[in-house]
């Protein structure tokens, strides 16, 4: 079901007018008009917690509103269930994900519309197939259709998720943060994908934090705030400035902080580190580095490069990686996470929600879980020593929370990423690992974030961090390690890094990023003889000192 | 919304602090609702039988109880991370046999021609070690062979029972008494002694109830077996050597098992292979009535003993107020599933007001 064309703007195809939605005793919106426009990228911004998300399940059915309605096509509407919603023509892409690991690519995009054969009892799977490998091709991802979807990379998934909601007919198509996990190539394959239905009619509700990603993509913008509508505008006639002031009333410059600072002593030394892929191959491909004391470095690359791995490797998740790293002249030798913390290391994993928080613990016993034994009074842990401890960083890192015992997942995600990353910090760590710290948080918890960094490493801590994302990378980190399928392709220090550079470090030796069919192959000779590639020379090892280490026997990593 | 500082509301504050209230006392009946139940049943029991509230009866219903809950509590740890012990029923059977034959038998040892006859404690020592061991080899094959806990434990349920069965055929060791001459007396002491008129299987309970309440919630490796429960990566990537705690909990469980079985033999003065068939059930069924998840991570040691307390009275009430043995079964599997049912609601409500 396609809206007719519609050239004369703007023009409204769907309308929220005054919703407001209680839950319990709280207000999560406040008589917010809402306007859709047809056609058009309807962009919808707010930190956490300001409303968007209760707003988008509203018009996508999942919620019902208190007070206020929906006019579709000026007529009024209510959905009760997602399956109404989508019977008129309104898809949504959650941000967290919504599919099922244990079903392929092609069944969990055709899930609930299955292709049926002639007499409608069957499913048609090659014709799912079929329809499904067309879709991906739409996106320009060679996913296999046939792949469990819980083997794919969460980029990989995202792409699925989108061709999910492309599967069906939308002419209201919501997108809650698509390109969180999406890396710099993908996102520009997302947005043509975007211009395309919107050519074809297809009217867009996008929400993300990425401010300059709105500003490409969006045509017109709306701000919520605490859980009313702040404004409304045409792209056209606003910038970043504008909308962060909108949003939190603070300007941007804020945000991306930086202090200078005289990095110390070596902290961390990574020699050789290899790390062989399942099936063949290698992960990570002898990979040499350093980090300082006091000193923010930044592993930049595309997914599936193996920065999780890299980060993996140096808490010991992998022990059947090969090389050697030490730490303030020490070689590490833990054999599992909890001895690594004791070396004085500490990860933030990069999905909070699989990786990061337990659910069923409150907010005080996910902070202290990684270093319980520093609360013990004799065999006990002391109440006071845990809250006393919970309290300074919930102070510290301005962790916004009803009480330390609130539910954590009673919390925004910003303040949810902050108590990960304050577990972290109560191991009393000497070098912190962040892996993506930034994915699906606020520009206000991200400028928190970067903050907290600098004051860290002004303290002599020495972090390493994973990001997709350049700008941070670029303002945020003393040093940038580019790492493209397992190598190190690329090291700048902060000053002589350029968006350029950067971008052909991370693609370097490979096409579009695809992740992991194609990285499969495993290590590819990088042809090209370009200045990044002899950056690549200056930090990588001579051939010889590689062949020279697969003789002996293998050191544990 | 998430954030409640960011909230604005147009209720009157008074609306809104009875609503809380109302909503305060509910979660609070919610939580306490196998207690709840307890003392409805309890209640209802005392008015259709008068004998029920006698100390007497309840004595013998605790006593009844107290073999459950101790089953209850070892199985309350291993479901805390998210898994399940099926093979505690047979292990109760194994332990109760070895300490029957230790005692009856004694112990050959053909290449001195003697048999060796142990003393009581070291008899309740070796029949606690056989429990352990077999936990360990539950936990080994669980964490190490990465085999699922239903299998691997339903594994053990089969072959607990049929060592059980091996140590005698089939056949029962009676008369448990001992025999002074062989310096071996005094093992009915544990299941048929008593204490300050307090008889020793509720002693146990209290005992075990106790020490595990203390270690699941005061503890690190109590913190350790919620945090595997509800996010065994994270836990994993906190540095909890999750593999650790889990073999650990398959060893309580075992422990407990073992406890349990030289309860029962102690209170027969007799071992029977068949001990402890079926009891496994009951022990999941405690812990799911005293609200912890069968997916890991929420519930209490004090609730699967209250669970366990709900059933106890359930089965004893039923038999007092003379409703059949079949009907009894109906009523049981119709009251775990209720349970079931009354936690998911909690669960609803609880995000529900988490998120308001």
């Amino acid at each position: 079901m396609k809206a007719p064309d519609q050239e004369k703007a703007p023009d409204i195809v769907l309308r929220a007018e005054g919703i407001t939605k209680i839950y319990g005793g709280t207000v999560a919106l406040d008589n917010v008009d809402f306007n859709v426009y047809r056609g058009k990228v309807n962009v919808l911004i707010g930190e956490n917690g300001a409303g968007k998300s209760t707003l988008m399940k509203i018009i996508a059915g999942a919620e019902t509103a208190t007070r206020g309605h929906l006019l579709l096509e000026g007529q009024p509407v209510q959905f009760k269930s997602p399956r109404e919603a989508a019977r008129a023509g309104i898809g949504i892409i959650y941000q967290e994900l919504n599919l099922f690991p244990n079903l392929s690519v092609a069944e969990n995009i055709f899930l609930d519309h299955e292709a049926l054969h002639r007499y409608g009892m069957l499913v048609d799977r090659r014709r799912q197939q079929t329809e499904a490998r067309r879709l991906l091709q739409r996106l320009e991802q060679p996913i296999d259709p046939q792949a469990l979807v819980g083997h794919l990379r969460l980029g990989q998934q995202q792409i699925v998720e989108i061709a999910k909601a492309l599967a069906r007919d939308v002419r209201i198509l919501i997108m809650d943060e698509p390109t969180s996990a999406l890396t710099t190539a993908e996102v520009e394959i997302l947005f043509r994908v975007i211009r395309e239905l919107k050519a074809q009619g297809v009217s867009i509700i996008y929400i993300s934090h990425k401010l300059e990603e709105l500003l490409r993509i969006g045509d017109y913008v709306t701000v919520l705030r605490d859980s009313h509508r702040i404004a409304e505008a045409p792209v056209s006639t606003i910038d970043v400035n504008w909308i962060v002031e909108q949003m939190i009333g603070r300007s941007v410059s804020e945000t991306y902080v930086h202090q200078e600072r005289t990095p110390g002593q070596e902290l961390l030394r990574v020699e050789h580190l290899s790390l062989p892929r399942p099936g063949g191959g290698l992960l990570l491909d002898d990979v040499s580095f350093q980090v300082r004391a006091g000193e923010i470095v930044a592993l930049y690359g595309l997914l599936g490069a193996g920065r999780t791995e890299l980060l993996e490797c140096l808490m010991g998740l992998h022990p059947e990686a090969s090389g050697s790293l030490w730490i303030a002249g020490q070689r590490l030798r833990g054999r599992h996470v909890g001895e690594r913390i004791a070396e004085g290391l500490v990860l933030v994993p990069e999905d909070r929600q699989r990786e990061g928080l337990v659910p069923t613990l409150s907010v005080a016993q996910n902070m202290v879980l990684a270093s319980l034994r520093r609360y013990l009074s004799g065999p006990a842990l002391s109440r006071q020593k845990e809250l006393a401890a919970v309290r300074r960083l919930m102070g510290d890192l301005g962790i916004k929370a009803p009480s330390p015992q609130t539910l954590i997942e009673a919390l925004s995600g910003g303040n949810q990423q902050k108590v990960v990353v304050a577990r972290g910090l109560l191991t009393e760590p000497r070098l912190l690992l962040l892996d993506e710290p930034t994915r699906g948080i606020d520009i206000g918890a991200k400028a928190d974030l970067f903050r907290l960094m600098n004051r860290l490493a002004s303290e002599g801590l020495g972090i390493l961090f994973v990001s997709s994302e350049l700008r941070e990378v670029m303002s945020v980190a003393d040093r940038i390690l580019v790492l493209a399928r397992g190598r190190l392709t690329g090291e700048f220090r902060r000053e002589e890094a350029s968006e350029e550079a950067l971008v052909a470090a991370a693609s370097a030796g490979q096409g579009p990023a695809t992740g992991d069919e194609e990285a499969a192959h495993g290590p590819v000779p990088s042809g090209a003889a370009d200045p990044v590639d002899r950056q690549a020379q200056a930090t990588a090892p001579a051939a010889s000192a590689l062949e020279e280490r697969r003789h002996q026997p293998r050191p544990r990593a | 919304m998430r954030n409640p500082s960011s909230v604005t509301s147009r209720e009157p504050a008074a609306r809104r602090s009875f609503a809380l209230q109302r909503r305060q006392i509910q979660t609070i009946l919610f939580q306490l609702r196998a207690f709840v139940a307890l003392i409805i049943l309890v209640v209802i029991f005392s008015i259709l039988s008068p004998d029920f509230l006698t100390l007497n009866d309840l004595t013998i219903v605790a006593e009844h109880v107290s073999i459950n809950a101790l089953l209850a509590i070892g199985q309350s740890f291993v479901i805390l991370t998210a898994g399940i012990d099926l093979s505690v029923g047979s292990i109760v059977g194994l332990t109760a046999m070895v300490a029957g034959y230790l005692i009856s038998q004694g112990l050959p040892l053909p290449m001195f021609g003697v048999v060796v006859y142990f003393n009581v404690w070291v008899v309740i020592l070796i029949s606690l070690l056989v429990g352990i061991i077999l936990g360990l080899v539950n936990g080994l094959v669980i964490t190490r062979l990465s085999v699922a806990p239903f299998i691997a434990t339903l594994g053990m349920l089969y072959a607990a029972r049929g060592l059980a069965l091996l140590t005698s055929n089939g056949a029962t060791f009676p008369d448990l008494g001992g025999d002074p001459s062989l310096g071996n007396t005094g093992f009915p002491f544990l299941g048929t002694g008593n204490i300050l008129g307090v008889p020793m299987p509720i002693w146990l309970m209290i005992l075990f109830g106790l020490v595990a309440s203390f270690v699941a919630s005061r503890t690190p490796f109590g913190r350790q077996v919620y945090a595997i429960g509800g996010n065994e990566r994270a836990a994993q990537l906190s540095g909890i050597r999750v593999n650790r705690v889990k073999l650990l909990v398959y060893v309580i469980s075992g422990f407990c098992a073992a406890m349990t079985g030289l309860v029962i033999a102690s209170q027969l003065q007799a071992a029977q292979p068949a001990t402890g068939e079926s009891y496994e059930l009951n022990a999941i069924a405690a812990v799911v009535l005293g609200g912890t998840s069968l997916f890991g991570g929420r519930g209490t040691i004090l609730g699967s003993i209250i669970g366990a307390f709900v059933i106890g009275v359930l089965s004893d009430g039923l038999v007092l107020i003379g409703v059949s043995e079949f009907w009894q079964m109906v009523i049981k599997g119709a009251v775990i599933v209720l349970a079931v049912i009354i936690d998911q609601l909690q669960q609803r409500w609880q995000k529900r007001a988490a998120l308001a």
